[in-house]
């Protein structure tokens, strides 16, 4: 990783839908930061707000939401006060995002090298020929055949390599951060281990941060450096992926690791968290994990447990830890 | 497989269910072979589970046993006959005793019924209660038993005001209502928050102890099958297009796989430990993708993807022969 420096500072954001049943804060006073050349693994159930996360730092909300508090700091400008015709000079050619569901993100009636040229040319670049040769390195790198994948329908690629031609798609004008959500969920076990192997030789390669969304915490364990918990809109904890996984301070990230049928381990030890996710109208006083929580005290229904670093550069967001 | 004197509860011998298709612009015929000559035997408490990649044929076999799809040749004899065979009355009696999860519980459950309704309809439908009062007693019955607590609230809901783990606490109850011998379940956890997906496979164990229900629990994850199979002391049996390629009790499957498809599955697959898991890589296999199913490889289907191939392979189909005890394996690594 080098030097420790962030590319992305996110302070006190929140991000609210608009729904009819009231206001949903989906992302509600997160911080952290994201270090140049790492890959950050965001790690939540559904509703925890992870892609809420990533499509604000992009501002490719959908229309009922709204950042309504917070910054987010890249390369000295606040991403959420940039004006919409600044931000599209962000998106792509910075920040660039793998969307989830992405096997459904590829027009059936357009030839792959025509997503290319279509978003090169959206994003101002028009020279065809130098996409195309962009284009095949890239799908080189992603141990695609160039002429064969770039000639092809999407309905003639296998999962795995559509997933692959939208990695390449995203990489197309050099960004520097490239967020991905969900990129190996609808993917078959050899699949997934191929694309997690390919990204693995990515960051080899080409010099990138990543932002890994997923709910699956074993592909972060394989794959990222530091990992942010999140649930109901927070991060409970973030830290080094060894550090966090060897010893997991927050109740949730403990239960969270135990929850995961695993092919090593003792099937004992694995148990299911009590209790279901809150509702995001109506969260729960306090710390949100705490009617779920084994290790709960009286002042956890009360107030909202701070964020306190345990370890350098290891934060938990727990009353255990927290001076009360 | 032995063949025992049948008094399994299921057992499917040789059986193959094949898939007509167009194939192409011009409409040529195609034949999907989704099950391919398989034989399962499954006891009565007895938990079998199936895993394999998308396209394995493990929810056409699923689907079949249950009786939602007809075999193109083959039997399934339900506690020792053929279903083909039946009388209307066993045949009822047979689809009654075999009930089906099925993967999506926004699916599965009608979005103008409450919970009651959903409930209730094939209580009355097999005629096991009489007048409303009967069939009040016998939903709050199954609500407690599947968790959903206190019943009188859950039974006035509709299926939008449940979150996906309580939905598929209702079709659990749904599946389990009218005393089945064997559930069939689908995947029942892929659409679960990660979270509550083992409370939904220890309700099921639970349930097998209460009711006595054996389980055909299908998935694509070999966590998940580990977990269930070998909490309830039953087997797992790997798929590949088609054909069990491997069957055998859970942890001898999970700890010593001899095919070199379920090694290969099993390297691959992450885990959450930092230190293991970076040590995994993509096993040698010579091809990254399944084979189409129209037109799968001769002899062992794995063989064009395989990293032991010989030069039998591509000629003969392997059988499935016994390695250890209970644990049978199709390979010619280990047949003669």
């Amino acid at each position: 990783m080098g030097s420790a420096e962030p590319i992305i500072e996110v302070k006190g954001l929140s991000t609210v839908y608009y729904s009819l049943r009231g206001l949903v804060r989906a992302v509600d006073n997160v911080s952290f930061s994201v270090i140049r050349g790492e890959v950050l693994g965001v790690v939540g159930e559904s509703g925890s707000g992870k892609s809420t996360l990533s499509m604000s730092i992009l501002r490719v909300l959908p229309l009922n939401a709204r950042i309504v508090a917070g910054s987010i700091m890249y390369n000295g400008v606040d991403l959420v006060r940039l004006p919409e015709q600044e931000m599209k000079k962000i998106r792509w050619h910075k920040i660039s995002l793998v969307p989830q569901a992405a096997l459904n993100a590829l027009n059936p009636t357009m030839k792959i090298k025509e997503h290319f040229i279509e978003t090169a040319r959206y994003h101002g670049v028009r020279d065809k020929g130098a996409v195309i040769k962009k284009a095949s390195e890239l799908l080189e790198l992603l141990r695609l055949e160039p002429r064969r994948v770039l000639e092809s329908y999407p309905h003639e690629l296998s999962g795995g390599m559509k997933q692959r031609v939208l990695i390449a798609l995203a990489l197309l004008l050099d960004p520097e951060v490239l967020i991905l959500d969900e990129p190996t969920t609808a993917l078959d076990v050899l699949t997934q281990r191929a694309i997690l192997d390919l990204l693995k030789d990515l960051r080899k390669k080409i010099d990138i941060t990543m932002i890994f969304i997923t709910h699956d915490i074993a592909v972060i364990a394989d794959l990222a450096d530091r990992v942010a918990v999140m649930y109901a809109g927070k991060i409970v904890e973030i830290g080094d992926v060894f550090t966090v996984f060897k010893n997991p301070y927050h109740p949730y990230t403990r239960a969270l690791i135990k929850s995961i049928p695993s092919v090593i381990g003792s099937v004992e030890e694995m148990k299911p968290i009590p209790g279901s996710p809150p509702d995001l109208v109506n969260p729960p006083p306090g710390c949100r994990f705490h009617p779920r929580c084994g290790e709960k005290l009286p002042v956890c229904s009360e107030k909202e447990p701070p964020a306190v670093e345990v370890k350098p550069g290891h934060v938990v967001s727990c009353w255990l830890y927290a001076a009360r | 497989m032995p063949r025992t004197i049948s008094t399994s509860l299921i057992e499917a011998r040789n059986l193959r269910v094949y898939f007509y298709v167009k194939k192409g612009a011009l409409g040529k015929r195609g034949i999907v072979k989704a099950v391919d000559g398989v034989d399962l035997v499954i006891e009565e408490r007895g938990i079998v589970t199936l895993v394999g990649e998308s396209g394995c044929g493990k929810t056409t076999l699923g689907k079949t046993v249950a009786g939602l799809l007809k075999p193109t040749s083959g039997e399934i004899l339900f506690r020792g006959k053929s279903i083909t065979r039946m009388n209307r009355k066993e045949y009822m009696e047979y689809r009654r005793s075999v009930q089906i999860v099925h993967q999506d519980p926004y699916a599965s459950l009608n979005p103008t019924k409450t919970v009651f309704q959903t409930l209730s309809y094939p209580l009355m439908r097999w005629k096991l209660v009489r007048g409303r009062a009967e069939a009040e007693e016998k939903v709050k019955e199954l609500l407690r038993l599947v968790g959903l607590t206190p019943p009188e609230e859950f039974m006035r809901k509709y299926p939008h005001q449940l979150s996906g783990g309580q939905r598929q606490r209702v079709v659990i109850a749904r599946a389990i209502s009218v005393n089945p011998s064997l559930v069939v379940a689908d995947e029942p956890i892929t659409m679960i928050d990660v979270s509550l997906r083992l409370g939904i496979l220890d309700l099921l164990l639970k349930l097998r102890e209460e009711l006595g229900t054996a389980y055909l629990f299908i998935t694509h994850d070999f966590g998940a099958a580990r977990y269930f199979s070998a909490k309830g002391g039953g087997v797992i049996a790997v798929m590949y297009l088609g054909k069990i390629v491997e069957i055998g009790p859970a942890e001898e499957i999970i700890q010593h796989p001899l095919h070199p498809y379920t090694k290969a599955l099993i390297d691959a697959v992450p885990v959450p430990d930092p230190e293991i898991s970076r040590k995994k890589r993509m096993p040698p296999l010579r091809s990254l993708d399944i084979p189409s199913p129209l037109s799968p490889p001769p002899g062992c289907k794995f063989h064009t993807r395989c990293p032991d191939a010989m030069p039998v392979c591509a000629e003969k189909e392997p059988p499935l022969v016994e390695v250890r005890p209970g644990h049978y394996v199709a390979c010619w690594l280990y047949a003669k």
